[in-house]
């Protein structure tokens, strides 16, 4: 694989496009997985009564249960939109990319 | 052996904390058990089915990129319920649903932190690790910097974690098996041992991904069969379940919000730190993604695994609060029927003694045998990621400089899987009677400030050069090593002093930064040509980690 390869595909504006977009969306999501957790866990260190509030009136479930719980989902969800977006609108861009650099 | 046993139970009781950081590794000593004839046959079972399909594996393994990668021809969902499987360990289902007996909604925050490494990890690396790597992560590390140097240090990097890790899984076989199956603690060993280099040496990835595939479908069947059963006695209802938990347990209803766990909230962040990138550290779970076809099935693989890893974690938790109530109220679970006393077996036991409350003796073999095999699987993963470190880096690259053929390769992948399994068994046996949760915090803090650091900075860093890896791998490693010397676990427990030097129990916040810093002053300062290179270097790798050109592909190679 020559180095010329690389060269051409450097240049291409495409590939600065494929690289921006998903080096920012990547970017994004960790920032929000792991805000999420580390609020989570401030909460936890500092405000621990937050997670004690019952769920109902009188019942022993509490918020804490819900919150953790959708801090195993929600990250999960997002893992699924990131692949979604990567294995279809990444992946066209980083075809082209491919194809460009190949053909001239 | 008595003094021993009750350090080991007064560490594992000692914080939650403890308790949990041996969640990946460790099980406490145990006492025998009569032979559980149910559970030995429904073993057997599972390694006659392996074993079928070792010998499949084995006629499909021909080249060395069969062996270490399986021809790249996983799919992305066959390789997510691998890494699934890889991460959820023996000691995952019992540590951490202990945690959630002993005590309540800190076992669950403290699952959270197990998991949110995962999507960072797909969002930051899968792909890069993907189009870059061949074999191994120390290709990666070493893929514009010295072959020989940087290959060596992150094969060693390896090996340690690896050696570390699979000490503390022998030591945990022979004490669960030791007390599910009533096996004699030496001789569990030894069939773990033997089984897991028959598994390597003639069936490599693909025999080592089938086992782990099955053996994450039985962990996962077994867990949901098992709380169907369980929710059953609830009416279905989760607040029964707490009503009924929060009766029982001595807590009351302290356990149904966060306790004492994270009441440090240092110790919490340095272990969330460990075990996050530290996870992204670990050879065996590394090298799972090279064995799919491309970054496509790279990523749906992370999203795959970490579904099932969440799902397992959500089941895992739910069973331990219901294990509050049906296995802490129940006399006969305890030593003397005093439910003030200690439970039978050990305080991992209530997801097994469970498991046998609902299901009976016919689900409680079911699980064990299921224990048995996670470990199996777990033990073959770490096998084959050591091989790969000595045959593939340190003989074909670097003492071969690249010259092996595909034949003598894999002949020191194989001498290197029976010198592993040997190793293993004497290590496993000799460290019978000692406390071992240490390793696992060495192994994860090596991981994490040796390994990672070295692997994202060639990824993402283009002034990384040589002398910068090896000086900030070795200040992580040597900070890694010492600082978990110097804590609780090693100095305290182990060498008997009466204060730890290190009060946390985990290294990464401090020996991360460290690592950090040193490979980003010593490659700053470096003006050689030779670094020069290394820098300029980069950009091609840069287009390759993005698009693939170059990588290796399917089967074809």
């Amino acid at each position: 694989m020559s180095s010329q390869i690389y060269q051409r595909v450097r240049e291409n504006p495409k590939f600065k496009e494929l690289v921006t977009r998903r080096g920012r969306l990547g970017g994004l999501l960790s920032l929000i997985v792991l805000g999420c957790y580390y609020a989570f866990m401030a909460v936890v260190a500092f405000k621990p009564e937050i997670f004690r509030i019952p769920l109902a009136e009188g019942g022993m479930l509490t918020w804490g249960v819900p919150v953790s719980a959708a801090l195993i989902i929600g990250p999960w969800l997002l893992t699924g939109y990131y692949v979604s977006k990567a294995n279809s609108d990444f992946d066209r861009l980083s075809d082209e990319i491919l194809r460009e650099a190949n053909k001239k | 052996m008595k003094r021993i046993s009750q350090t080991l139970s007064a560490l594992l009781l000692s914080g939650a904390t403890t308790l949990a950081w041996a969640g990946p590794g460790a099980v406490e000593a145990a006492q025998k058990q009569p032979l559980n004839m149910t559970a030995i046959s429904m073993f057997f079972v599972f390694v006659l089915a392996t074993m079928g399909i070792t010998w499949w594996a084995a006629r499909r393994t021909k080249s060395t990129s069969d062996f270490y990668t399986a021809g790249g021809g996983i799919t992305g969902f066959q390789n997510g319920l691998a890494i699934a499987g890889d991460y959820m360990s023996a000691a995952t289902l019992l540590g951490l649903s202990s945690m959630v007996f002993a005590k309540g909604l800190d076992g669950f925050l403290f699952a959270v932190g197990f998991f949110v490494g995962w999507p960072v990890i797909l969002f930051m690396m899968a792909e890069r690790l993907r189009n870059l790597g061949r074999f191994t992560f120390a290709d990666i590390a070493s893929y514009r910097l010295d072959q020989n140097k940087v290959r060596t240090f992150a094969a060693i990097g390896s090996l340690t974690v690896v050696c570390f890790y699979l000490i503390v899984q022998m030591v945990g076989a022979g004490q669960l098996i030791k007390l599910l199956f009533g096996l004699d603690y030496n001789v569990a060993v030894v069939v773990v041992g033997v089984l897991m280099v028959c598994y390597v040496t003639f069936g490599g990835m693909i025999a080592t991904t089938w086992v782990q595939i099955i053996k994450a479908c039985l962990l996962l069947a077994g867990g949901i069969v098992l709380l169907f059963m369980t929710m059953s006695k609830f009416g279905f209802s989760l607040e029964k379940m707490a009503v009924a938990a929060v009766a029982t347990h001595k807590g009351g209803i302290s356990i149904m919000g966060p306790g004492t766990l994270m009441s440090d909230p240092v110790t919490a962040v340095s272990m969330s730190l460990g075990l996050v990138f530290g996870t992204a550290g670990l050879p065996h779970i590394l090298m799972r993604f090279f064995t799919v076809p491309n970054a496509v099935e790279a990523r749906k693989s992370v999203f795959v695994a970490s579904g099932f890893i969440g799902l397992f974690f959500l089941v895992v938790c739910t069973l331990g609060l219901a294990s509050i109530s049906i296995v802490g109220g129940d006399p006969k679970f305890f030593e003397g029927g005093n439910l003030a006393g200690k439970l039978i077996g050990g305080g991992n036991m209530p997801v097994m003694h469970l498991a046998n409350a609902v299901g009976g003796d016919l689900f409680l073999g079911f699980m064990s045998a299921v224990a048995f095999a996670t470990i199996l699987a777990v033990v073959s993963g770490l096998a084959l990621a050591g091989a790969s470190a000595v045959a593939h880096d340190i003989y074909a690259r670097v003492i071969r400089q690249g010259k092996a053929t595909e034949a003598e390769e894999m002949r020191v992948t194989r001498y290197a899987t029976v010198g592993l399994g040997v190793i293993a068994v004497i290590l496993g046996i000799a460290f019978e009677k000692q406390n071992v949760v240490f390793l696992v915090g060495l192994a994860f803090g090596i991981a994490a400030s040796t390994n990672f650091p070295i692997l994202i900075l060639s990824m993402y860093w283009k002034g990384l050069t040589t002398r910068g890896a090896l000086a900030g791998g070795i200040v992580g490693l040597i900070s890694a090593v010492s600082f978990v010397v110097l804590s609780k676990a090693v100095w305290v427990v182990v060498l008997n002093n009466p204060a730890p030097i290190f009060p946390y129990e985990q290294p990464a916040l401090f020996s991360m930064p460290l690592a950090f810093f040193f490979t980003w002053l010593f490659s700053v300062t470096d003006k050689t040509p030779r670094a020069q290179a290394e820098i300029a270097a980069f950009d091609d790798q840069y287009v390759r980690s993005q698009t693939g050109i170059g990588a290796a592909g399917a089967s074809a190679h």
